[in-house]
């Protein structure tokens, strides 16, 4: 049962992650056009470098 | 000249607002320009990337970017950056815009409310699934340290997880508690916090059995009930209010011999205002200079455009049709007749305030119902072992598994999937409970003008007349761009005249248009100014010479859909009414056209609502479809209400479901999606008793363990959910 003691602050950790992450990507306004995202990524203008 | 046009709502903003960027320039100082454009035709990736260069760049402008699923371009740019500018060179390119009031816009642009339930929501979502994890480690036969180890990290997780993700409960709840009512929200909080005292207490102890995971997941299903719920309206609102955005609050006043582009609000009394024929009057006032006929239909019902000239007392939302007017302000902002119309409205007891939703009738018997039961295990355990443990324990899991999680779904989920069924049919719904409202419906309402009619005249008389008299009109016609012309032009050109040779040909603001033919003069216009009795009909009169002059006369146009919609609505058995403003003979025929057989003309805002209130008195439940101000009132009073996008905005705050397309026919679709929507809130809630029926008598005899529980729950919330998305 010792492997516990690296196994539950891991999964804590992950989770813990995971929610962070999630929490950025609220702030950040990533939802707010969904569609747009999608189709963004089809877009081929910034394919040979990067935006200035 | 007669006729009744109702400018589109893209028309008017970029004819208001043409000249003068200078002075706004001066007047906004060196703040940069916010401008925000409605992209209706915008679709894929080449279309984002070309809104955006194109944008990107005209002069002045210093960043802009695209939303796709708002269809929308916000763009900065210096202050002397006119939103015309950008509408021309976007059509130059391809693109439809139009500009909206960002005003009007900022209030949806931060969704609060929907942002703090996502993240909460997200919150419980990550507590249930580490909760959840030790659980099932619990569950599979962790015993002694183990589990009361996995026990206390639970707690750890899920005490400040229910802390921050239960607030809306807890709040809901006391508002409701604090007045000394109830609501379903008060046994979800005596749910969660009988849990975790049992379950605290439970761990203390190393006891076998803690709620942790149930009561993190309850919280968690419910707020993903609530979110979806809000979500489904805040789309709908946020259509709605970009709708009044598109109509940018600006006017031409004149200071000193100058035109100055102000906003409205900016309209002081005894400021002198221009209105360009197609622009909405801003304000009350009398005309001091031009000529012109106005279009009074949205405020009045009226088709027949009334004659202008100095001395007459205009009022805000009426149409100027063929000159430029100058008007005195002798009301201006909320004192207008307009406003002062939609306040008396906003004050009128509302059909949907008397309404109570599903949800809250079905709340009013369940909570004391779940509430008596969990008292009643408790005393009854107490006084079997006398023991508060056990007791306490068996009460929080007969809480916990008759608590409303798949009754937090039920209505919500139905209620998104018919939502976005109807947007995707070009129905915004406004109103939370306006889709129960409108199942319930048996009578149908209409209004005429600009309802069930578009408001452009169509040529009736073609044939009536000969080839020479078509020829002399189609020259004049086609001289003017006043609707009655245009619509003859239309028709005469379909049916292959070839317009006449004219000379000195001049358009009359007001009255109509004249030339020389063959050295006679000949007039196109008003019925006195051409020498004619005016009729009842719509026309528009010939005068060739000396000789009498003949009439061609129009009816206006029926809306798309209009026909299918009266005839769809008549199938299902609805009771159908016309009440219109219009005069008696224009409605008849309407009607006639239509197959109404009842009908009411003339009838001014007051008797329009009393006739709903009668009709609500017999015990129909009436739904009003109308667009104008007189209509307000109505489809305040009315059970249910719809208003077309092109309604005056009044109106369109004044109804629960606003139609976004120019088509009528959604509306007795609607009517069927909304009634089978109910049929399945119905049925979620059965699906809901019953799985509370075979779980409650389980937990009230102890049998009850956490892993029952959250199956329980889990299973019930996925059936309820699937069982909404079987709506057709």
């Amino acid at each position: 049962m010792d492997v516990l003691t690296y196994l539950i602050p891991i999964s804590l950790v992950l989770g813990g992650a995971g929610l962070v992450g999630f929490i950025y990507t609220v702030r950040s306004n990533q939802y707010d056009d969904p569609e747009g995202d999608a189709h963004r990524i089809l877009n081929d203008d910034w394919d040979d470098h990067p935006k200035p | 000249m007669t006729a009744a046009i109702r400018p589109s709502i893209s028309a008017c903003p970029a004819c208001i607002a043409a000249p003068g960027a200078q002075a706004l320039a001066e007047q906004g100082a060196q703040k940069d320009a916010h401008i925000a454009l409605s992209l209706p035709t915008i679709h894929c990736s080449a279309c984002i990337s070309a809104v955006e260069r194109a944008l990107a760049e005209a002069p002045g402008v210093k960043s802009a970017r695209v939303n796709l699923t708002l269809k929308r371009a916000t763009v900065e740019a210096d202050p002397d950056v006119m939103p015309d500018q950008l509408i021309a060179l976007l059509k130059s390119v391809g693109f439809e815009a139009h500009e909206l009031d960002a005003g009007t816009l900022s209030v949806t642009q931060n969704d609060k409310v929907g942002r703090d339930l996502l993240m909460r929501m997200a919150v419980a979502g990550f507590a249930m699934m580490n909760v959840m994890l030790l659980s099932v480690a619990v569950w599979s036969g962790a015993t002694d340290a183990t589990r009361d180890l996995f026990h206390w990290i639970s707690a750890a997780i899920a005490l400040p997880t229910l802390a921050f993700s239960g607030v809306p409960f807890y709040k809901s709840a006391w508002s409701a508690l604090r007045v000394g009512r109830s609501n379903m929200d008060v046994p979800i909080v005596t749910a969660l916090l009988l849990a975790v005292v049992a379950s605290v207490w439970e761990t203390a102890l190393s006891g076998h059995h803690a709620y942790f995971d149930a009561a993190v997941a309850l919280v968690f299903f419910l707020l993903t009930g609530r979110y979806l719920d809000h979500r489904t309206r805040a789309i709908a609102r946020s259509a709605a209010q970009e709708l009044s955005a598109l109509e940018v609050p600006r006017a031409t006043a004149i200071r000193d011999g100058v035109e100055v582009p102000l906003p409205v609000a900016d309209l002081r009394i005894g400021d002198l205002v221009l209105v360009r024929p197609g622009g909405r009057m801003p304000v009350d006032g009398f005309i001091t200079e031009g000529r012109s006929e106005i279009d009074r239909s949205l405020l009045t019902g009226e088709t027949l455009p009334v004659f202008a000239e100095p001395g007459r007392v205009v009022s805000a939302g009426e149409v100027n049709l063929t000159g430029p007017l100058t008007i005195q302000a002798t009301a201006v902002g909320r004192e207008t007749s307009l406003h002062r119309m939609a306040d008396l409205v906003a004050i009128a007891e509302s059909g949907r305030s008397r309404y109570t939703s599903l949800a809250d009738s079905t709340a009013k018997y369940y909570t004391p119902g779940v509430l008596f039961l969990a008292a009643i295990s408790f005393v009854g355990w107490y006084l079997h072992s006398s023991d508060t443990r056990t007791a306490l324990n068996i009460a929080a899991a007969v809480l916990i598994i008759t608590c409303p999680c798949a009754l937090g779904l039920a209505v919500p989920a139905v209620t998104t999937a018919a939502s976005g069924k109807l947007f995707r049919r070009g129905m915004l719904i406004k109103d939370a409970t306006a889709l129960e409202r409108l199942a319930t419906v048996d009578t149908v309402v209409f209004d005429k003008t600009g309802t069930l009619t578009a408001g452009t005249p169509e040529l009736t008389n073609l044939s009536d007349h000969d080839a020479t008299a078509l020829q002399v009109a189609l020259a004049l016609a086609q001289g003017s761009s006043h609707p009655l012309s245009v619509s003859l032009t239309t028709a005469a050109r379909a049916a292959g005249i070839v317009p006449a040779q004219v000379s000195d040909l001049r358009e009359v603001p007001g009255y109509g248009t004249q030339a020389m033919w063959q050295g006679q003069a000949v007039r196109l216009g008003r019925a006195a100014w051409t020498g004619a009795t005016p009729g009842v009909d719509t026309a528009a009169w010939l005068a060739i010479g000396d000789l009498a002059p003949v009439a061609f006369t129009f009816t206006d146009r029926l809306r798309p859909g209009a026909a299918e919609a009266v005839h769809g609505l008549m199938q299902q058995g609805m009771r159908v009414l016309l009440i219109s403003g219009d005069t008696g003979p224009a409605v008849a025929a309407l009607a006639q056209r239509l197959g109404i057989t009842e009908w009411q003309a003339e009838a001014l805002p007051v008797e329009k609502s009393s006739k709903i209130t009668a009709l609500q008195a017999e015990g129909c439940h009436v739904l009003m479809v109308g667009d104008g101000l007189n209509d307000t009132a109505a489809l305040t009073a009315a059970d249910v209400s719809i208003s077309p996008a092109s309604a005056l905005d009044a109106a369109r705050v004044a109804s629960d479901i606003v139609l976004l397309g120019g088509d009528l026919s959604p509306i007795a679709e609607s009517l069927a999606t909304a009634r089978s929507a109910i049929l399945r809130i119905r049925e979620n809630f059965r699906i809901a008793t019953l799985y509370n029926v075979i779980a409650v008598p389980i937990a009230i005899a102890g049998f009850a363990t956490p892993l029952v529980a959250a199956l329980a729950m889990s299973s019930s919330s996925i059936t309820v959910s699937l069982n909404a998305l079987r709506l057709k």
